[in-house]
């Protein structure tokens, strides 16, 4: 097996880490609950696994799935929502690239000077010319699998956004199972597709679905609370937003 | 979305153990192969489901993600079914580690190995 050829996607996937390291990311933001960690994904987390998609559709735009992902890639953070932060790779979005996110909590709430509240990770796990992939490291709100792509669908390019998650302890259940936490990411995506059309000319309404894949608790990763990223950044929150005001960040 | 470009083929390995051999690539469009051919083997009465990748061309991100529902599904419907692999070369063997996914999948070199196993 191992004198076979190198598969064609082999240039398309990170290698196995063991801790995130900052070393390749932009400066700026708050740059908590990334480094030393280790990834998630799916597998892991407390939460109801969920498969949530989002799509718009880019009706009109001459754009390719490529040209799609070629500007989301290299724009990424320019169609986050407001109040979000995303401090990409120095190298762009590559896989084993590490990002930092600085977010806003539920329903889009910052702190004074406009601080973001929830200060966590994403490694970039996977990419080619039509997808990309997130996997996200402990603390951060949902254990998951989150991957960007683009595809042409009834004479229009279609973007993206597939996310097989959990969430990652207890605390972050409670928000999703009181409606909180899915709201505000339901919101953020569709708030993002709806950016990246409008990058594209096209007033796109983004649609979503979304399916109930495990309704269990995972009982045993109750400990991930821990590395709880809100609770965390909630420590460090009132020097940053001092900061913030002073000008200094 | 793309068609798919692959095939599934069940065969039965053992007494309560079906192989489900992959030849191929495994992307969101192996979807439907993939569940067919998980029920394929359930119905024939399949306790061990050995997933063998040793004929695997291309796997994306999406893919991985549709391993990920086949195991949960797996899970939920029949606890006490085990979703096994064998067949991974180094290359994909790195990714169900990246993914996390060698920690709910046992990997096997080969058949006889999951057997005993």
């Amino acid at each position: 097996m191992s004198d076979n050829p190198a598969p064609r996607d082999a240039g398309n996937w990170a290698r196995p880490v063991d801790k995130l390291d900052l070393s390749g990311v932009q400066a700026g933001g708050m740059r908590l609950n990334v480094a030393g960690r280790h990834l998630t994904g799916p597998i892991r987390g407390f939460g109801q696994m969920w498969q949530k998609t989002y799509w718009v559709r880019l009706s009109g735009a001459p754009a390719t799935p490529q040209e799609v992902i070629t500007v989301w890639k290299a724009e990424f953070p320019s169609f986050w929502p407001k109040g979000n932060r995303f401090y990409g790779p120095l190298t762009g979005i590559r896989p084993g690239e590490v990002a930092v996110l600085n977010l806003a909590g539920p329903g889009g709430v910052t702190a004074p000077g406009e601080t973001p509240v929830i200060a966590t990770g994403i490694m970039v796990i996977y990419a080619d010319d039509v997808s990309f992939s997130f996997m996200t490291p402990e603390g951060h709100i949902l254990a998951g699998l989150i991957t960007f792509s683009a595809f042409a669908e009834d004479g229009a390019t279609v973007a993206q956004v597939q996310a097989l998650i959990r969430t990652m302890d207890p605390l972050y259940e409670l928000s999703f199972r009181l409606g909180v936490g899915h709201r505000t990411e339901d919101d953020f995506w569709q708030a993002t597709l709806r950016n990246l059309a409008a990058r594209f000319n096209v007033a796109g309404q983004a649609q979503m679905r979304s399916a109930l894949v495990d309704p269990r608790l995972q009982w045993s990763e109750a400990k991930n609370v821990w590395h709880n990223a809100a609770i965390r950044t909630a420590f460090v929150l009132p020097g940053e937003i001092l900061k913030r005001l002073l000008g200094r960040s | 979305m793309n068609t798919p470009n692959v095939t599934m083929t069940v065969r039965r390995l053992g007494p309560a153990t079906c192989v489900i051999d992959i030849q191929g690539e495994v992307s969101a469009a192996a979807e439907n192969a993939l569940m067919d051919a998980y029920t394929q083997a359930v119905s024939a009465g399949a306790r061990d489901i050995l997933l063998n990748f040793s004929q695997l061309e291309y796997m994306n991100s999406s893919g991985i993600g549709l391993l990920v529902t086949l195991l949960i599904r797996a899970n939920r419907h029949a606890p006490r079914l085990r979703l096994l692999a064998m067949g991974l070369s180094e290359h994909y063997r790195q990714i169900f580690e990246l993914t996390r996914l060698n920690e709910a999948i046992g990997i096997f070199a080969t058949e006889a190995e999951a057997l005993a196993a």
